[in-house]
């Protein structure tokens, strides 16, 4: 039976289990009982979920387990015997084998996988047939015990309720697991890496070209500096310096100018800009605005300008994140006291004195914490740099000159055929953990910035 | 510095105090200057907004001029005689399912190779697109009778006379189309194959259907799964949660994913889902699990100030009739705050639906020349298959890639509208 099957059949079964203990919940209503601690729905409740849970528990570890399994009893077969050692073969080997036993693959580069493709089909048939009959054996008596219980005087209310919370309470967990599978996983993958590449030279080291990475010496050609760099010039620098004179004015005059006809229309068409899909912004990036950049910057005498800019990348960036910032101005500029706009308007300023030297010193921390916000979604952005900037790995101030990003780095080093075990793709999980270390202080640092700005006022 | 006629006179005594004389130039001047200062100002701001608003107007734009050019296609009349080609099927053959394949075996793509060596000279079936032959065995399928008689077929171009056809091609292409134009036999109209079929490495054939497929089941995997723990979990920290430092952990993590940038999800896909899971390298279920960590932070977030926008008035008033916590929450608390659940929930599947970054890597950057039936099978997405045509070099692909990026921008703005939508008609005002 499918894994979708399978599924169906318990919630059938658990769907049944509901409607005869409500039926039979229905028939109590008899004076016998003074009063009933549930309602008819709530014994159908009780017995559908002891029907279910047990089942979908046991298949949750089932198939957190059942792979090993299967390649334990696949081990034990005479053909295993053949296998190299533990390592990058051997793990490609069974591997092969496991997508040719599933039928998902045709043919194999090994022979060896040919031979114990049949053995991974019968083992994983088998312990297929396992998890079936003890799946249905599983919501059979759950269900059975359960209705069993289904009398007037049990409060099956209080059950389901109980069962309701540990419900919700494990959906909430859900993201503390993913936060810690996120860590977890970075960290593991870049814990080997930096078995192979000393931290210090990844870090620090001003060379990278992962093309050809030597395997006796791989931090030679893995210093990620110009990654760094690029990263922070392309999102933080020229994203930036479209962005927030773009952001902080459209907020500016939105809120303090625009009449409410013209707000009510620009403000969704410029949170609009917010909505586009990145691949699209890429796709602008490349097609249409690296050209046009290469074009100005031989017009201005630059004769090498690259196709590939930083430029054009870190500015079709920053007309993503303008949005972001005019947002987030426009927050820290409502929350500033009506009070001190009116003061200074009262003692004669002009509305844009009153801005620049009374609203935006009080909205300061705000702002601030908005621009830090932005710059750790900027340095984020991918599928802009992956399309619109170059692989070429330079330290360079030039913005007409080529660099490339973190981001586009994990693209490129993880979308390549090479095995899963060198230092080239290791290297992928420690520009992520990078990445997601520095995202994450940006966005602490941001929101302590604005929560202690707040207090102040309230 | 003279600040103006009164600094001089601040701090004596009242009677010794010179009125201010707005009249004096220097007054004059100075707020001239200020009401300058304020219009360039103002100016600078509209400014802004205008730029802004042109960024966004010139992406549109630029997308709409070069895409609707994907959904046309330039066509030739082909005039072809299948009987005279004696094709090896009869009329009973081309009816039912086994038509395709007895068409094929037919040799029905040399006779339309034949019928354009015939009519336009021998270089002609080089003009033809590799989806020609199609469009005829199509024909023939609908109209058995085209065996037995000569007809006039419309078929489409290859990439490069369809382009010098609409647009400007190369020279070669050019001449060809300038002969072809004078004798009549071009023709242009919509192309509505690019909606039904899939990926191809000839652009005059490609479509979006296989992507949308797999765009479609790999967002029901993820709707499935965070709307549901995207509620719950917004239920239990804003209902029942209790002050802890347990609870401050999850909030914390919630807000921070929301935050993660969106590759670290894909590596977090990589590392657990294919390398330790083992599950089908770009399968719709992968990219649906992946996408469904990224979304359900925003529906948690969006619920929970649904939730708390409803008021404690309703709590109370179901509580004091009797109603269980469980109850309170479920039965009056849910409903009200569902519409706001709902926007929030449309909205963050509309950024999983554009996003790109996470699915390349788990590896759903496959040529995918058929669309996925089952959730296991290999697909790509829209958002992946615009990336994946914009890196094509054939200049036919650059149409094909913003027409694609046409049906995204449709999708996206029918998503987003229904939100608004939601939000106008179901919002309360307590």
């Amino acid at each position: 039976m499918s894994a979708l099957g399978l599924l169906f059949t318990v919630a059938g079964l658990a769907l049944i289990g509901w409607l005869v203990a409500r039926m039979r919940a229905a028939t109590f209503r008899r004076p016998r009982v003074a009063r009933f601690s549930a309602l008819p729905a709530h014994h159908g409740w009780f017995v559908g979920i002891c029907t279910l849970a047990p089942p979908l528990i046991f298949l949750a570890v089932w198939s957190a387990t059942a792979p090993a399994l299967v390649t334990d009893a696949v081990l034990a077969t005479p053909a295993a015997a053949m296998l190299p050692p533990p390592g990058f073969e051997r793990a490609s080997i069974l591997s092969e084998a496991r997508e040719l036993g599933a039928g998902r693959s045709q043919g194999a580069f090994h022979d060896l996988a040919e031979k114990l493709a049949p053995a991974y089909a019968r083992a994983q048939h088998r312990y297929d047939t396992i998890a079936t009959a003890a799946a249905l054996l599983l919501a059979f008596a759950g269900g059975a015990l359960a209705f069993t219980r289904v009398r007037p005087d049990f409060a099956a209310r209080t059950q389901v309720e109980r069962g309701v919370m540990l419900m919700l309470l494990v959906a909430s967990l859900i993201a503390i697991l993913t936060t810690v599978g996120i860590v977890a996983s970075l960290i593991y993958e870049s814990v080997r890496f930096f078995r192979l590449v000393p931290a210090g030279e990844f870090l620090f080291g001003t060379h990278w070209s992962p093309q050809v990475v030597d395997s006796r010496d791989p931090g030679a050609s893995l210093g990620a500096l110009p990654l760094f760099w690029g990263t922070f010039f392309i999102g933080a620098v020229i994203a930036m310096a479209v962005a927030v004179p773009l952001g902080l004015m459209s907020a500016i005059y939105l809120t303090q100018y625009a009449r409410p006809v013209t707000r009510r229309w620009m403000k969704p068409t410029l949170e609009m800009l917010a909505g586009v899909p990145t691949v699209v912004y890429g796709y602008f990036a490349a097609l249409t605005v690296a050209p046009a950049v290469r074009e100005l910057g031989v017009a201005i005498g630059i004769r090498w300008a690259s196709s590939e800019s930083a430029l054009a990348a870190g500015l079709v960036m920053g007309i993503m994140i303008i949005p972001f910032v005019s947002s987030m101005a426009d927050d820290s500029i409502a929350a500033v006291p009506a009070a001190m706009r009116d003061g200074s308007l009262a003692m004669g300023a002009t509305t844009s004195e009153t801005i620049r030297k009374v609203m935006l010193p009080a909205a300061l921390p705000g702002v601030v914490g908005g621009i830090l916000l932005a710059v750790s979604r900027a340095i984020g952005e991918t599928m802009i740099v992956v399309m619109a900037a170059s692989g070429v790995a330079t330290l360079t101030l030039n913005p007409f000159a080529s660099t490339t990003t973190v981001t586009k780095q994990i693209v490129d080093l993880l979308t390549g055929e090479a095995e899963f075990t060198s230092a080239k793709t290791l290297a992928a999980f420690a520009l992520g953990l990078t990445l997601f270390a520095v995202t994450l202080a940006l966005n602490v640092v941001a929101l302590v910035v604005v929560k202690r700005y707040r207090e102040s006022y309230e | 510095m003279n600040n103006g006629p009164d600094t001089d006179t601040v701090g004596r005594p009242p009677s010794e105090r010179r009125p201010t004389d707005w009249k004096a130039a220097a007054v004059q001047r100075r707020t001239r200057r200020r009401y300058a200062a304020e219009r360039r100002f103002r100016l600078i701001g509209l400014a802004a907004v205008w730029l802004s608003a042109g960024f966004l107007a010139l992406l549109l734009a630029s997308m709409l001029t070069q895409g609707i050019g994907g959904f046309r296609q330039t066509r030739i009349a082909l005039p072809i005689d299948l009987a005279r080609e004696h094709l090896p099927v009869t009329g009973d053959q081309v009816r039912g399912r086994g038509a395709d394949l007895a068409l094929a075996g037919a040799g029905l793509e040399n006779a339309v190779d034949h019928a354009a060596t015939a009519a336009y000279g021998a270089e002609a079936p080089d003009w033809l697109s590799d989806g020609a032959w199609l469009v005829v065995r199509d024909a023939v399928k609908r109209d058995p009778s085209l065996l037995r008689r000569p007809a006039t077929i419309d078929v489409p171009v290859t990439s490069a006379i369809d382009i010098a056809a609409r647009r400007d091609g190369p020279a070669a292409a050019e001449a060809v189309v300038a002969r072809l134009q004078a004798r009549g036999v071009l023709s242009v109209g919509w192309n509505l194959g690019f909606l039904t079929s899939s990926d191809s490495t000839d652009p005059t054939r490609v479509g979006i259907w296989g992507a949308l497929k797999g765009s479609l089941l790999t967002m029901m995997v993820t709707l499935l799964l965070a709307f549901p723990v995207g509620v719950f979990a917004a239920l239990y920290l804003e209902e029942y949660a209790p002050r802890n430092r347990w609870t401050d952990i999850i909030e914390v993590s919630i807000n921070n994913l929301a935050a993660v940038p969106s590759i670290i999800f894909g590596l977090l896909g990589l590392a657990v889902f294919l390398n330790t899971m083992h599950l089908p390298r770009s399968a719709p279920i992968v990219g649906g699990l992946t996408l469904a960590l990224m979304t359900m932070p925003v529906i948690v977030i969006a619920g929970r100030n649904a939730i708390k926008a409803v008021p404690p008035s309703i709590r109370d008033a179901a509580l004091a009739v009797g109603a269980s916590p469980v109850q309170v929450v479920f039965d009056h608390v849910l409903p009200l705050a569902l519409p706001g659940i709902l926007t929030g929930t449309i909205i963050g599947m509309a950024r999983a639906l554009g996003e790109t970054a996470p699915l390349l890597m788990i590896g759903m950057r496959a040529f995918i020349a058929a669309p996925p039936s089952r959730l296991a099978d290999p697909a790509t997405v829209l958002p992946v298959q615009i990336f994946l045509w914009s890196d094509q070099v054939d200049r036919g692909f650059v149409e094909k890639t913003s027409a694609a990026i046409i049906v995204l921008l449709v999708f996206l703005l029918a998503m987003n509208g229904l939100a608004i939508y939601l939000r106008n008609r179901f919002e309360t005002r307590w």
